[in-house]
């Protein structure tokens, strides 16, 4: 598809997309939200931009390679289930410390943020492999 | 140590993740892939020894209480199963080494089959009939993916219908579930064995039996059992003969303990309905595959259909629900993992000798000629797989006949007689026309020193038959664990105990509402 | 409200068993996709139908009002959901593959691996 309106659009819509699922995944877990609805809509961001302008184009947009994205998402969910396992607690406890944050006072870090942001990986990863599959085999 | 239950599905997860970070490096891979199936091994083993005791281990995830979150339980049987799977994974990872092609490789070959068992050791080890769920995704669409890994027309075939009919089954079983836990309230498997009791205790058996049916089409569906077994001899011989061998060991006997689990601990009300229809679908199970067998020509197509009538002796056990029985199944299924998935091995090699799997051609040699050691090596699987004594098929099939003379069910024992018989006859037919039989003119070109079989491929195999003719010769121990687990499912009340606590044991006594 | 669910269910599952026997493959997944979302409804309809609140416990409170929802079916619906998700996205990329290795769509010409 070649379409200059689409494409036009495009370039405004990724980076809004990119940073509106930044913020649903982390909202996500006192909010509706979380990693999975998060990296469904970075994906679709990525998407859009394949559609645009080619899946060719989308791969060097994204840099990273997809498999290695999967794979840190991965170690980031299961990192997470383990530090718990760590401190002699069962698997998938969830742990929490405060951490000062200039500008937002105490903020609460824990083991399911860190889970939530290694399901936003997998589920980037394993969408835009499907889609630019599927983007080459039609091109 | 508490994170026990949960190791061997975190050591494959962990593998395969590793495997992905390090995908650019095949070597990196293959040390990583045979590394952590080693690790799960060893892992299986530990978790054996720990069981064998009598003792059930649990772990509930996050922290979470039985029955509100996901419960780990792992039993005698439960550890068992993930001891054989660890196995043939091993077996089948370090085949692959030497067997598997690059492009399949490279596309996420190893990481994949480390997210299958991940999938199948989560399904043996989880105490949550919606967690049973989840594992069985995970292994399905790992398998998909392996199945359809190469894409070429035969796989693709085969992998349309291996989805099709295991996402129905995935659909039955989910609202199987659902239906569950309207009616009963919960999801742990512990606390619905218990509620399930409460349920017909107050006259409501009629609703619990119905589901219980659902989840037996849904399992039945995934263990291949007649009449739902077409989907499996029209894809199983379609991938890598690494990959078949894997989902001929394992597959359908996630859907066989799902089975074993769900008609022992949860559904054992109304055994005059539910394992009536049990035993004899086990029989025609049995009798039907045996005889898609006879008339195959394909060495995979073959092997595929006994997979289907060796279901038949497994379910069998769980049908007649004594104890022998009981033990009958697990020794069965001991047996039956690490048959199946040699014989698929060899099958492999014998091709790669060959040239061809047809066993109606002659092939470019014979293997007898050629390579005798090969030829011996599916000697002991064959000839296991048919009963012959004193290998591991003639005690389980012993053991579960025993069994069925106790019960009177005369009809059975000549049936599984009988398929035994039809069995042997189908292994000497591999054997005269794949093995002995050396063609008269040449087929293609004569073997060249490139061609012999690889250590790697040979290695996995010897050490399953060896596996094979140690249960065979020392059959006790195997015996007096698979004893063990039989009690253990027999009396849901050890299960639950283990799971929820002493005071969910009596029933109407302490529920917690939900 | 109760039977205009299972109604429904009833209706999709039916909708989704026609499309499956059809000779399409491409309406096979779209019998597939009918199957999951069946299953679905039925999970929601079968955990009890209450008009309530989201069980949500508000700040400072230890348990939800009541008369809350039941989570339970809601979780399991949500997790049924992202699977069905990644096995259909899957089943998109095979069935482009086995129409481009087979040539047609019509399922009666899959008989390559039957003999």
């Amino acid at each position: 598809m070649n379409s200059t309106i689409l494409q036009t659009a495009t370039r405004y819509l990724l980076p809004l997309l990119l940073v509106f699922s930044i913020v649903v995944m982390l909202q996500g877990h006192n909010k509706p939200g979380g990693g999975f609805i998060g990296g469904l809509i970075g994906a679709a961001g990525f998407a859009l931009h394949g559609m645009a302008f080619g899946p060719n184009a989308t791969r060097t947009a994204l840099r990273a390679d997809l498999v290695v994205v999967m794979a840190l998402g991965l170690a980031f969910a299961l990192v997470a289930g383990c530090l718990a396992l760590a401190s002699g607690q069962p698997f998938l406890t969830g742990l929490w410390v405060s951490v000062p944050f200039p500008g937002f006072g105490e903020v609460k870090v824990g083991t399911p943020l860190v889970f939530d942001i290694g399901v936003y990986f997998v589920v980037i990863g394993v969408v835009m492999t499907i889609v630019l599959s599927l983007l080459e085999e039609n091109a | 140590m508490n994170a026990l239950p949960i190791l061997p599905v975190l050591i494959p997860l962990g593998t395969a993740c590793l495997g992905m970070l390090g995908h650019r490096s095949l070597r990196a891979q293959q040390t990583v892939s045979i590394a952590g199936a080693v690790a799960l091994a060893l892992a299986a083993v530990a978790l054996v020894a720990r069981t064998a005791t009598g003792e059930i281990l649990t772990m509930d995830a996050g922290g979470w209480s039985a029955p509100f979150g996901i419960t780990f339980v792992a039993d005698a049987f439960g550890a068992i199963m993930v001891l054989l799977a660890a196995v043939t994974g091993l077996a089948v990872v370090v085949y692959s080494v030497a067997s598997v092609d690059l492009p399949r490789k490279r596309f996420l070959y190893y990481p994949l089959t480390h997210v299958l068992l991940a999938g199948v050791c989560g399904a043996f080890l989880t105490g949550d009939i919606f967690n049973l769920y989840v594992c069985f995704e995970i292994l399905l669409l790992s398998s998909f993916v392996l199945l359809s890994l190469g894409s070429e027309r035969g796989q693709l075939e085969g992998a349309i219908k291996y989805v099709t009919l295991n996402l129905i089954s995935s659909a039955i079983f989910l609202s199987a579930a659902g239906l569950l836990y309207g009616t009963l309230g919960t999801l742990n498997m512990a606390h619905l064995s218990v509620r399930a009791a409460e349920a017909v205790a107050e006259g409501n058996g009629n609703a619990v039996t119905i589901v219980a049916m659902l989840f037996m089409v849904s399992f039945g569906i995934k263990a291949a059992v007649f009449p739902l077994f077409f989907w499996l001899p029209a894809s199983y011989h379609t991938p890598p003969f690494a990959v078949s061998a894997l989902f001929a060991g394992l597959l359908t006997k996630v859907g066989v303990y799902a089975i074993v689990r769900v008609f022992t601990l949860i559904f054992v009300h109304d055994t005059g309905y539910t394992h009536t229809i049990l035993l004899w679908v086990a029989a025609l199970t049995m009798v039907s595959g045996v005889l898609g067998a006879a008339a195959q020509t394909e060495f995979r197509r073959v092997l595929s259909f006994h997979i289907i009538s060796q279901i038949g002796y497994m379910i069998l056990g769980v049908a007649l629900l004594t104890p022998l029985a009981v033990a009958g199944t697990v020794f069965y299924i001991v047996h039956h993992i690490v048959v199946k998935a040699n014989l698929f091995l060899v099958a492999g090699v014998a091709h790669r000798i060959r040239g061809t799997s047809d066993l109606g051609r002659a092939g470019r040699v014979g293997v007898y000629a050629s390579a005798p050691l090969v030829a011996i090596l599916f000697m002991i699987p064959a000839m296991s797989l048919a009963g012959v004594p004193p290998l591991s098929g003639f005690w389980a099939k012993l053991i579960l006949i025993r069994a069925a003379l106790d019960e009177r069910a005369y009809v059975y024992v000549a049936v599984a007689l009988l398929v035994g018989i039809m069995t042997l006859f189908s292994m000497t037919k591999i054997w005269a026309e794949a093995f002995w039989k050396s063609p008269e003119e040449k087929e293609g070109d004569p073997p060249t020193k490139a061609d012999r079989t690889p250590m790697g491929m040979l290695a996995p195999i010897a050490a399953l038959a060896g596996i094979t003719v140690a249960i065979g010769l020392a059959a006790q121990p195997v015996f007096e664990f698979s004893v063990l687990a039989a009690g253990q499912l027999l009396n849901p009340e050890v299960y639950v105990g283990a799971a929820l606590g002493e005071a969910f044991v009596t029933p109407l006594q302490g529920g917690v509402e939900p | 409200m109760k039977l205009l669910l299972a109604l429904l269910v009833g209706g999709l599952f039916a909708a989704g068993i026609y499309l499956i026997v059809r000779r399409s493959i491409v309406k096979l997944i779209m019998g597939l996709i009918l199957l999951s979302h069946g299953a679905n409804l039925l999970i929601f309809a079968s955990g009890g139908l209450v008009r309530a609140q989201a069980p949500l416990v508000e700040p400072g409170a230890l348990t939800p009002e009541t008369p809350h929802a039941d989570p339970v079916p809601q979780a399991l619906i949500l997790t049924a959901i992202v699977i069905g998700f990644g096995v259909v996205a899957f089943m998109m990329v095979l069935v482009s593959r086995a129409y481009r290795a087979v040539g047609t769509d019509d399922t009666d010409e899959f008989t390559g691996t039957d003999h």
